[in-house]
């Protein structure tokens, strides 16, 4: 069931539902799919797992594929109430599938400047940025975290693209003597929510004085981590690299702390959905500019005005002139989900645009969605249709994000 | 009271010429969290395995049948309010509509409960 639930598919995988093509079919939805182990569209590669794959089957997770991963998308808690926790309390979710890496070299900066439109060579130390990889055409091959540590850059980027990525930086780090160092061994644990600074605390004082979008080399228990300020729900938090043999010691002292709580990627959807936080092969892709995502805000001025990435002049030539389409929250008036790939008319009924992720916000109290519509249809306030099983259910443009982001402050 | 099963996952409760219809307490379990029921409305017709409602869970949306012909009689308004009832109570409280029968005999097509359990142990 999961594997062919919308938001969660890997990019590049057709999902075996489309919400156009339901009426009238047999099911295909989430009750038949959940039966199959492995999604159709999988490969016949075995699953790869994380470091914490036996402690989520202990904890009765319901494991699905995702980015060739064998993943939890819910423990027995649900989806719903993993999420709340996360708004309420505090919420641990394994994100070990990503990719870290670092990059060494005095060139280094300059060398991943090449590739993205974010300033890397104004980056202070410890300090974290959040860029994309851009091609040619100025859409987006990725997008990423970059921390810059005492002698290299490390960068996080996403489960379904690392390897395109580290193939794309290892060429390139090397034709400019620099060098890539894909970190294999080491697990990455999210720990997100109000509660989540408490918890820290206690467990590593030094956490308290983490700025938001800022790291440290810290010690739980004796095992070296390093622990930033970030995350990908909204909430306060801190996402924590390390090394893979103590992943699961540190995963069960997180969750016998009384805040702390299991949550899966079903959770980790709806809570960056709330956010508004954009999705890698749904809400920015290869045809997406980082200016008509609304993510213009990541590119500095320096940049903006040098270039020196791939697709800068379409980027540049956005930035003067406006895109022709933007990425913008819709809220739907009623009840019913408007879900990926759902069309988008004016009010009059004129296509305008697609949604690229939607679903049910929690916290929100209703359903919710993203999608690109043409520039003039964009702003908020905007009366729009959404074409849900063949019916046009009317909506809202809404400022994003749906739920005020919390980060911490200071 | 009869209580028959079909392969999308389905129950049906007949007294008389009506049946109550519901999804099963492991379709709810496989889709988890419900967060919107579409019903159909009061006097609509169906034919078997025509789609009749919808369902939405947080992930993704299923459509449900009817398990044998009729016309819609009554449907639950309570999970107007509360779509959670589907999770706490699927194969009672949870309830989505009631039927009267249009032909009672292709109740005899249906799955009973034992062959049901069968049917979703070997789909595990």
């Amino acid at each position: 069931m999961w594997a062919c639930s919308e938001s969660l598919r890997s990019p590049g995988q057709s999902g075996a539902f489309s919400p156009a093509s339901v009426f009238g079919r047999r099911r295909s939805g989430a009750i038949e799919s959940g039966a199959r182990a492995v999604s159709e569209t999988e490969t016949d590669r075995p699953l790869r797992t994380t470091p914490l794959h036996a402690l989520h089957k202990s904890l009765g997770a319901r494991l699905v594929p995702f980015a060739g991963y064998d993943m939890p998308v819910q423990f027995p808690a649900g989806i719903l109430k993993e999420h709340e926790q996360c708004r309420t309390k505090a919420a641990l979710f394994d994100v070990s599938h990503m990719g870290q890496a670092e990059l060494r070299g005095p060139g280094a900066d300059a060398a991943l400047e090449a590739l993205v439109p974010g300033d890397i060579a104004g980056l202070g130390r410890d300090r974290m940025r959040y860029t994309q990889f851009t091609n040619a055409a100025g859409g987006i091959l990725d997008d990423l975290m970059v921390t810059r540590r005492a002698d290299r850059l490390f960068l996080v980027v996403n489960a379904a693209r690392k390897e395109h990525d580290f193939a794309l930086l290892k060429n390139h780090m090397a034709s400019r003597g620099c060098s890539l160092a894909i970190l294999a061994d080491r697990a990455l644990l999210a720990l997100q929510g109000p509660a989540a600074a408490s918890v820290m605390t206690r467990l590593a004082p030094a956490a308290a004085s983490l700025a938001f979008m800022s790291g440290a080399d810290l010690a739980i228990g004796g095992v070296p981590v390093f622990v930033s300020r970030s995350g990908y729900t909204g909430e306060d938090g801190f996402e924590i690299s390390v090394p893979a043999a103590a992943a699961e010691a540190l995963a069960k002292r997180l969750l016998d702390q009384p805040e702390v709580a299991p949550a899966g990627l079903g959770a980790r959807d709806s809570l960056r959905l709330e956010a508004g936080l954009c999705l890698y092969g749904h809400d920015i892709d290869e045809t997406t500019s980082p200016i008509e995502a609304g993510l213009a805000w990541s590119i500095g001025t320096r940049r903006r005005a040098e270039g020196g990435f791939p697709g800068a002049a379409r980027i540049q030539r956005e930035l003067r002139e406006g895109p022709e389409r933007k990425r913008v929250g819709i809220k739907p008036d009623g009840r019913v989900p408007a879900r990926e790939g759902t069309e988008i008319t004016s009010a009059g009924g004129t296509p305008v645009g697609k949604v690229t992720s939607g679903g049910f916000g929690a916290t929100a109290g209703g359903p919710i969605a993203m999608g690109y519509v043409a520039a003039a249809s964009a702003a908020v306030g905007t009366r729009l249709n959404l074409m849900v099983r063949g019916e046009a259910r009317p909506g809202v443009v809404v400022k994003l994000p749906f739920v005020p982001h919390r980060y911490a402050k200071g | 009271m009869t209580k028959k099963f079909t392969k999308e996952h389905e129950w049906i409760e007949v007294a008389g010429d009506t049946g109550t219809v519901g999804i099963t307490n492991y379709a709810q379990d496989k889709m988890g969290d419900v967060v919107f029921v579409e019903l159909p409305k009061l006097g609509a017709s169906a034919a078997q395995n025509q789609q009749i409602a919808v369902v939405e869970s947080v992930k993704a949306a299923s459509e449900i049948y009817a398990p044998v012909s009729g016309t819609v009689s009554a449907v639950n308004d309570a999970l107007v309010k509360e779509p959670q009832l589907v999770n706490q109570a699927a194969e009672g409280a949870g309830w989505f509509f009631k039927l009267k029968l249009a032909n009672p005999k292709e109740l005899d097509g249906l799955m009973d409960a034992a062959a049901y359990a069968k049917f979703t142990a070997e789909s595990a």
